[in-house]
């Protein structure tokens, strides 16, 4: 497995102004995250684990530090470049899904494919491709509604998978789901990340955060321990 | 596909706003259309029964001096002579086609036991074209071999014709102008006319002028009726007149009521322009309307782009640019104000087709050819876009300027 740095986070911090109160969510974190990783970010609400995901997923950009992706400098990066790595190299899924509710399956995955400017005829085969991964094939014509919370939130990584991103970043990807659904969740990020992904979930859920190979704690905008699993 | 959806998901949440929405546009577009199309319908029939009296006519009536001219007094009147049509082609040459008119009102006009008084008009062979004298199949006009014989043919007009008739064809039958025989040889075509000078066409009899002359005796035109060729200025042609005619009969060019001159190509020219102040006009009103119903629009999405944050922060995490957020909420814009439009353009065309349908005389005839034409579909469509573009800019540009980590969070 290629150990290279995937993202580089030197002495970030992040403050955001809301009204005259100014909170510090980020206080100065340095972390590396490798190729092929799959790393639990854990910590007490407003610990700054949301914003530190937001960061690294190219949503918001930090008050100071320097954030390397793939040795490029994210803040040299225009609003094109970021677009595309969103939508190309980085795949989100979140806590509550955010599955188009009007659209079915198949167009929930179609999304970030038509961003990409895909033609149809690649985009039917990928959609088909990524719901088959998570074993939601047969699933492509119905809506979220129709679906249960563990196949709505299957709908989504499938979504997040559609362009071959090389990073999913998970905020909380089961804290709306029961244990048993959670735990598929788990299975498929443990697969995905076999397959070569990197893989970075917040979750408070300690039996997940242990079958991951690093956990990060924050506190207070800061690293406050760190732990691997496996080696 | 998806943008369909996502149109319908906004019809199907927010019905009565959308419906109220719609409407608003459905009814700008009909007040635009409408006002237009009735506005463009009667400019058509006005044209048409100005057209009614002779296409870029002009009628000359001689007048009376008043002015003093080379020893002789004012106050004399002219005369008009057969010689004068001669003097006239010659020296005008700006005029295409020219006619004298011999007039006599009080005709007794006999067939079978019907009597009736009526107007009759002794005229040449190129009436027929100048004054759009055009017969109803089966008939003719007078022609040049009926002026060259001095035969006893009349021309009726078509409500002479029923009047004497009824249901029956005319052509063919013999009737009685102060006792002398005279063959139908035609009926006009119904037409529209909005100006005379001597009764409306429908309602006098037409002879060839020298059978007039034969019959009635009178030395004098009533008046001349003329078209000029085409390019050819009518005021110059009337300069030229004024100076032709008062050589021969000796009034002083710039006397003004020595001839007097009915310029009907002017006057149509006068109403094409009244009727270009009017459509703007109407468009102006048709516009506002249609503006009002933008703001409805603009205020849908504004409340679209409220409704849709958290899927605006979920599609730019997903890799959205700007543009396809704009382009979302543009067309989302458009599809309404389109949709509006074509209610409201659908509407109005069986509006029209439906006021056709209604038997409207005299007047209200005026009326009855609202037409939803190119032209007034082509600016509609083009308003309809514009206040659909502007309508959706605003909201647009604002959901593209959404930040996704807020969006995300929103609730």
């Amino acid at each position: 497995m290629d150990n290279g740095k995937l993202i580089s986070l030197k002495k970030i911090t992040k403050t955001y102004q809301t009204g005259r109160i100014e909170v510090k969510a980020l206080r100065g974190v340095d972390l590396d995250i490798n190729k092929g990783e799959f790393l639990a970010i854990i910590g007490p609400s407003g610990s700054g684990k949301s914003t530190l995901m937001n960061i690294i997923g190219c949503l918001d950009i930090p008050t100071s530090g320097k954030y390397y992706l793939d040795g490029q400098p994210v803040e040299d990066m225009n609003i094109h470049k970021l677009a595309s790595i969103r939508n190309k190299k980085i795949g989100f899924i979140f806590q509550n899904f955010n599955l188009l509710t009007y659209a079915t399956a198949y167009e929930n995955v179609e999304m970030p494919l038509i961003f990409a400017g895909k033609p149809g005829r690649i985009r039917k085969e990928k959609i088909m491709e990524c719901l088959s991964s998570v074993g939601l094939a047969d699933r492509a014509e119905h809506k979220p509604t129709e679906l249960s919370g563990g196949e709505m939130q299957r709908v989504a990584i499938a979504r997040a998978l559609a362009n071959d991103p090389e990073i999913i970043l998970a905020d909380e990807p089961t804290g709306n789901l029961d244990s048993r659904s959670g735990g598929e969740i788990i299975d498929l990020f443990e697969k995905l990340n076999q397959a070569g992904r990197s893989v970075v979930t917040i979750t408070h859920d300690m039996n997940i955060a242990s079958r991951c190979h690093r956990i990060i704690r924050l506190k207070d905008g800061l690293i406050e321990s760190e732990k691997n699993n496996h080696q | 596909m998806l943008f369909i959806k996502v149109i319908l998901r906004e019809f199907k949440s927010q019905k009565l706003r959308m419906a109220l929405t719609v409407a608003g546009i459905t009814w700008g577009t009909i007040s635009i259309t409408l006002l237009m199309a009735f506005s463009v319908g009667l400019e058509k029939q006005m044209m048409k029964s100005t057209y009614g009296l002779g296409k870029g006519i002009v009628i000359l009536w001689p007048g009376q001096t008043t002015l003093v001219y080379e020893g002789l007094p004012q106050g004399r009147i002219i005369h008009f002579v057969p010689e004068d049509l001669d003097l006239i082609k010659e020296g005008a040459p700006g005029i295409d086609k020219i006619s004298g008119e011999y007039l006599r009102w009080g005709v007794v006009v006999e067939y079978g036991k019907k009597q009736i008084s009526k107007l009759v008009s002794g005229v040449y062979p190129e009436f027929e074209e100048l004054r759009s004298h055009y017969a109803q199949v089966g008939g003719r006009f007078i022609n040049e071999l009926d002026f060259k014989h001095k035969r006893r043919v009349v021309y009726l007009g078509f409500g002479v014709a029923k009047e004497i008739f009824g249901d029956k064809d005319p052509v063919g039958e013999v009737i009685l102008l102060n006792g002398i025989p005279f063959t139908v040889i035609g009926v006009m075509v119904k037409k529209l006319q909005n100006s005379n000078y001597h009764g409306p066409d429908e309602d006098y009899l037409v002879i060839p002028a020298s059978s007039f002359v034969m019959i009635f005796g009178d030395p004098y035109f009533d008046n001349f009726v003329y078209s000029v060729k085409e390019g050819v200025d009518t005021k110059d042609v009337e300069k030229s007149l004024f100076k032709l005619l008062g050589a021969k009969y000796r009034f002083d060019p710039n006397d003004r009521h020595a001839l007097w001159f009915w310029d009907v190509k002017e006057q149509a020219e006068v109403t094409s322009k009244a009727f270009f102040g009017i459509n703007l006009f109407m468009w102006f009103i048709g516009g506002m309307t249609l503006l009002i119903a933008g703001v409805g629009v603009a205020n849908i999405m504004y409340v679209a782009v409220r409704e849709r944050t958290r899927e605006i922060g979920t599609k730019i995490a997903l890799g959205a640019e700007k543009k396809h957020i704009l382009f979302q909420f543009m067309a989302e814009a458009l599809a309404i104000a389109f949709a509006g439009g074509l209610l409201g353009i659908l509407f109005s065309m069986v509006v029209c087709k439906l006021f056709r349908m209604l038997p409207l005389e005299g007047p209200l005839e005026l009326l009855s050819q609202p037409t939803v034409n190119w032209p007034v579909a082509i600016i509609t469509v083009i308003t309809l876009s514009i206040i659909g573009f502007v309508a959706g800019f605003f909201p647009a540009r604002k959901a593209a300027s959404i930040n996704p980590v807020e969006a995300l969070r929103y609730e």
